[in-house]
């Protein structure tokens, strides 16, 4: 260290840092120049409604998709670290389109404090309570046989969503899904085949995958209760009734748990309380760590671009 | 007010390649959608991008408006659509071609996805993947996700060299 180049490299980095000009980087946004983004919300459909749902579907895939980005580094092999990280991307380009869709219908301006993009201000200044996930996104996702678990039953629910989703009368729905349909179908594919390979390894590869598998149920049931948003835009053609995404994701369990050799569990549901949950913004314990780590950054430059 | 293609405009953004597979074209991938000319000059190109969270988007935009710029469009916008979705089926048979040149085994044609839900197999039939060293059809997947979203990593079990496979969407 030292020396006259080095120390003029510093100067230069504290003197940008005093300065309005010293800024560094979150993303390139979508608002700008996205076709579809400015359409407007469909002839009938209330505005905050469908700003609500893209929010609801855009945090589903933001938080997951932190929480998947937590196995970099931690991942069991190069592979899966890879694999893990890919479809995390996924999830994160998904929930980026959402919420640039949410923010042009207005969602953004409560929480804007600088001249981030809509995207920017939805995922990194709502707080916990403004965040609509299902609280399956943000449920710790254990060692890999639980997090395989998860996906499994994420990525069958939100597939079969998804399918549905293409025939929206919202032209970002429609387009966002029809897009999602075919990385959900490989993430499926993907955590199916994990599945069976674990409970269908040694005794403790099977022990450990029903120990995640159980671990991950208490989620699963407020995946189907639907929210009167989801209710009000089922009405209007643009949503998709979550009470209907039950049938598909049983039989994807069904075919995977017996070649693995798994027992479909028998736990209470956690998540709902007094009938609302994350689609409520009431979440469990696990959102305010996962959000800390997302959104600290952000906060603590909020004027940072690149 | 947007004019028809402008044939010169995409002539000089069909140029423009691919950060990730450069020996790839925009066009050859298959993401350039249209190029126009506003009544104003505006130069107006429209992309798609391959993957929702592809990293690559920011980079093809920052590539097409610098190479506009340079042929002389001083006012370019880059527009993205998702609609239609991106498949491998549009990667060109020019691109496909360039693909195995580079050794990386380019995807089979896949055709449009059937409605309704989509089916899981368990145990999939392997798709036949023919090496792009030395063509030998006998070939095993070592992870379903390679260093870029779009492709998967193999193995020739014939002359044991790993490759690259842009994995069919």
């Amino acid at each position: 260290m030292g020396g006259p180049d080095s120390d003029s490299a510093y100067q230069a980095l504290a003197e940008t840092l005093d300065g309005d000009d010293g800024r560094w980087a979150f993303g390139a946004g979508f608002d700008a120049g996205t076709a579809e983004i400015d359409a407007p919300a469909p002839e009938g459909v209330d505005r905050d409604d469908l700003a609500t749902y893209c929010l609801m579907l855009a945090d589903d895939a933001l938080v997951a998709s932190q929480r998947l980005a937590e196995w970099t580094t931690h991942a069991p092999e190069l592979e899966e670290e890879v694999a893990l990280a890919n479809i995390a991307l996924d999830l994160l380009g998904q929930a980026r389109v959402l919420l640039s869709r949410a923010g042009h219908l207005g969602a953004a301006e409560p929480f804007r404090v600088g001249p981030q993009d809509d995207e920017d201000v939805l995922a990194y200044f709502r707080d916990e309570r403004a965040f609509r996930n299902v609280v399956l996104a943000e449920a710790d996702l254990g060692d890999f046989g639980r997090t395989m678990a998860w996906m499994l039953v994420y990525s069958s629910w939100r597939l079969a969503l998804m399918t549905r989703l293409v025939a929206s009368r919202d032209v970002v729905l429609a387009a966002v899904a029809d897009k999602a349909v075919k990385e959900l179908a490989y993430q499926r594919q993907y955590a199916a085949q994990w599945v069976v390979r674990l409970g269908d390894g040694t005794e403790h590869s099977h022990a450990r995958m029903q120990a995640g598998l159980d671990g991950v149920w208490p989620f699963v049931e407020e995946l189907f209760a639907v929210h009167p948003v989801e209710a009000r835009l089922v009405e209007a053609g643009v949503a998709v009734d979550p009470a209907e995404l039950r049938a598909e994701l049983d039989a994807v369990l069904d075919q995977v748990l017996p070649p693995a050799g798994l027992t479909r569990p028998e736990r209470p549901a956690v998540g709902l309380v007094a009938g609302r949950g994350g689609r409520d913004g009431i979440h469990t314990e696990a959102l305010g760590p996962v959000l800390a780590m997302m959104q600290s950054l952000a906060r603590a430059h909020p004027e940072a671009t690149w | 007010m947007v004019t028809s293609t402008d044939v010169a405009v995409w002539d000089v953004a069909a140029q423009v390649t691919d950060p990730e597979m450069p020996m790839l074209t925009l066009a050859d991938l298959g993401v350039l959608r249209g190029a126009e000319t506003r009544d104003d000059g505006t130069v107006v190109v429209t992309i798609t991008p391959t993957y929702s969270g592809c990293p690559a988007l920011d980079e093809m935009r920052s590539d097409l408006r610098h190479r506009l710029q340079d042929a002389g469009h001083a006012r370019v916008e880059v527009r993205t659509s998702f609609s239609p979705p991106w498949t491998t089926d549009f990667i060109s048979d020019d691109g496909r071609r360039k693909l195995a040149e580079a050794g990386i085994a380019p995807p089979a044609h896949v055709g449009p996805r059937a409605a309704g839900p989509v089916p899981l197999t368990l145990d999939p039939p392997e798709r036949v993947v023919a090496c792009p060293q030395c063509g030998s059809p006998d070939t095993e997947i070592v992870s379903r996700f390679g260093p870029t979203a779009c492709t998967a990593l193999r193995r020739c079990r014939a002359c044991a060299e790993p490759f690259e496979h842009v994995k069919e969407i």
